[in-house]
């Protein structure tokens, strides 16, 4: 039986998203607190890792954008600032972060223009093998690169800085990597419930459709397109500052891979789904390493292909219905005159 | 100077042509009957000048625009808009949303990502609704409705880009007869603001809303007129009782 409009009403208010958003980030906030450095250490690794599976999430879970390149602007702007620092010992974070985030913003305008702009749309396919080449080619690219230090990579780059102050390992990095996740996931947020967000869920529901409305669908995939590239950057550039060398892999399509993996555990188009994937897979990865070095890699995979097989909707579906998941982007509650003129509708 | 102009236009996919040569006229504020038996080439007339196809030949001259070659987009934006054969709401999001983001078509990117309309087009989302009795259920996802109500939801929407000319094909599809009925009310008032080419199988439907009709038949216009004229035209009697 369909649900009257104060009934819907009354659902959306039993949203669980923002709770577990709220939950995450309060312990997040404090998790330097209680964990041991090495822990803090780890887990700052988790959150630059979240910053990649959130421009994943945008691509794919909101625009339907399958990119299988996201590492490439990841380690792009990684090697970037490495380079700026190696060799121009510019590693203020004023210019370092800006600069890693310009890079991924750069590349990814370039391949979207080239890939998503065209006459006819794009298919998913398409899109797919074109990111995927640019992550194998940009990979091999830097394994055969002198300049970038071919498979070892750009090995001691040194501290990010801020004037005098050096953010070295450990709690401050942490707190700049939570800072940093914090604002761009409130960005994101902020775009995909705006009206902008409507006009990409229309996109990732009904490309053809909406441009019978006069859309130009592709120009609002390829924004998308360059905002996550862009955010995939400034996760590189935090990246590469925290672990302190940059190397092929950062590049690659494995990294690429598991960026869709983590989106997919998660619960694509959601933001907060894949940020507690990555939470759930590092976590499980860093656990299964210990107990069992040879086959952690295999149990892993599995667990991974029983929930794509079994649920398609990731772990926030087990959580939040499909009507939160995909949210709603007019007012919150109507006029008591349009709810008259709704009674009316039902008398006639 | 026509609103629509359909010049020599010819559609063929593969070896299969579906028009042949068609001229056609719609003017301001008329609606205008396409009818003829099935797979005659009305949806594809429909889709050519909505630009979901291409035509092969021919030109479609638009408000005084050539716009045989246009992207969908821009037909929108100069005033064509389209209601699909088949219902093509957007199920996943609310009826709400469905109207409001075909209001907001126009925004700019900017203005969108700042939520700039809104609020402005707010009244004008439940204006639609409540001309289309979806008031409601207006919170609710589209997929939950009926199939006549997506009908008028997709008419709100293709109404809600304020077009100079209103495509419909087939827009009692699948409905009762009362849902035909409040179609039609719904659509008539429509004649003050814009022009529709309605693309219909109910004979009486399309009779009591239409100025003039054009009948196709094989890809080619068979006659074209008033009501009345198209009524006792021998040569679309013989299409009738012929083909249907």
């Amino acid at each position: 039986m369909p649900s009257t409009s104060t009934g819907s009403l009354r659902s959306r208010r039993r949203q669980v998203i923002p709770i577990l958003e709220i939950l995450l980030f309060a312990i997040f906030a404090a998790a330097p607190i209680m964990l041991a450095d090495y822990l803090t250490v780890f887990v700052t690794r988790v959150l630059i890792l979240a910053l990649l599976a959130l421009s994943f999430d945008l691509v794919w879970g909101y625009s339907g954008i399958m990119s299988f390149g996201q590492a490439l602007f990841f380690g792009a702007a990684g090697y970037g600032v490495a380079l700026l620092a190696r060799d121009l010992e510019i590693t203020s974070i004023f210019i370092v972060l800006p600069a890693a985030l310009a890079i991924g913003l750069i590349l990814s305008f370039a391949i979207g223009a080239f890939l998503l702009l065209g006459r006819h749309p794009p298919s998913t396919i398409f899109v797919a093998l074109g990111t995927l080449t640019g992550s194998y080619v940009a990979d091999r690219l830097a394994r055969d690169w002198y300049y970038l230090g071919g498979q070892n990579g750009i090995p001691s780059i040194p501290p990010m800085t801020a004037g005098g102050y050096v953010f070295g390992e450990g709690p401050v990095y942490y707190y700049l990597a939570f800072t940093v996740l914090a604002i761009v996931y409130l960005v994101c947020r902020f775009v995909v419930r705006s009206q902008f967000g409507l006009a990409l869920a229309g996109v990732r529901e009904h490309e053809a459709r909406i441009a019978f409305f006069g859309y130009e669908a592709q120009q609002l995939k390829l924004i998308v397109f360059s905002l996550a590239g862009a955010v995939a950057g400034l996760a590189g550039g935090l990246y590469a500052f925290h672990e302190g060398f940059v190397w092929p892999n950062m590049l690659g399509v494995v990294l690429s891979t598991q960026i869709v993996l983590y989106a997919l555990l998660g619960g694509v188009g959601t933001l907060i789904g894949p940020v507690i994937a990555v939470i759930a897979i590092e976590i499980a990865g860093f656990w299964l390493a210990d107990s069992f070095p040879q086959i952690w890699p295999i149990i892993l995979g599995v667990l991974l292909l029983l929930v794509v097989v079994f649920w398609p909707t990731g772990l926030i579906g087990l959580m939040a219905s499909e009507q939160e998941r995909v949210g709603s982007f007019g007012r919150p509650s109507l006029p008591r005159r349009h709810l008259d003129a709704g009674a009316n509708d039902a008398a006639a | 100077m026509p609103l629509l102009e359909v010049r020599g236009v010819t559609k063929t996919f593969a070896r299969l042509t579906a028009l042949r040569g068609v001229d056609l006229t719609v003017g301001e504020n008329e609606f205008h009957g396409l009818i003829g038996p099935n797979g005659s080439g009305k949806s594809t007339l429909l889709k050519c000048i909505a630009g979901a196809e291409r035509a092969s030949r021919g030109a479609i001259r638009f408000a005084g625009r050539d716009m045989t070659t246009a992207a969908p987009a821009e037909r929108a934006r100069a005033g064509l808009g389209l209601k699909f054969q088949i219902t093509s709401v957007l199920p996943a999001l609310t009826v709400y949303d469905n109207v409001l983001l075909a209001l907001q078509a126009q925004s700019s990117a900017a203005s969108l990502v700042l939520s700039r309309t809104r609020g402005a087009l707010h009244d004008r989302v439940m204006h639609l609704l409540e001309q289309f009795h979806l008031t409601r259920r207006c919170t609710e996802r589209a997929a939950a409705l009926s199939h006549g109500q997506q009908q008028w939801l997709e008419i709100a929407m293709a109404l809600a880009c304020k077009p100079r000319l209103l495509l419909l094909d087939e827009p009692t599809a699948g409905m009762s007869l009362e849902e035909r009925r409040i179609t039609g009310e719904l659509l008539m008032p429509l004649k003050r603001h814009c022009s529709a080419m309605i693309v219909e199988h109910d004979l009486d439907f399309i009779r009591n809303i239409c100025d003039l009709l054009t009948v196709l038949d094989q890809g080619e216009v068979v006659d074209s007129g008033t009501v009345s004229h198209i009524q006792n035209s021998r040569k679309v009697q013989e299409v009738y009782l012929i083909r249907v």
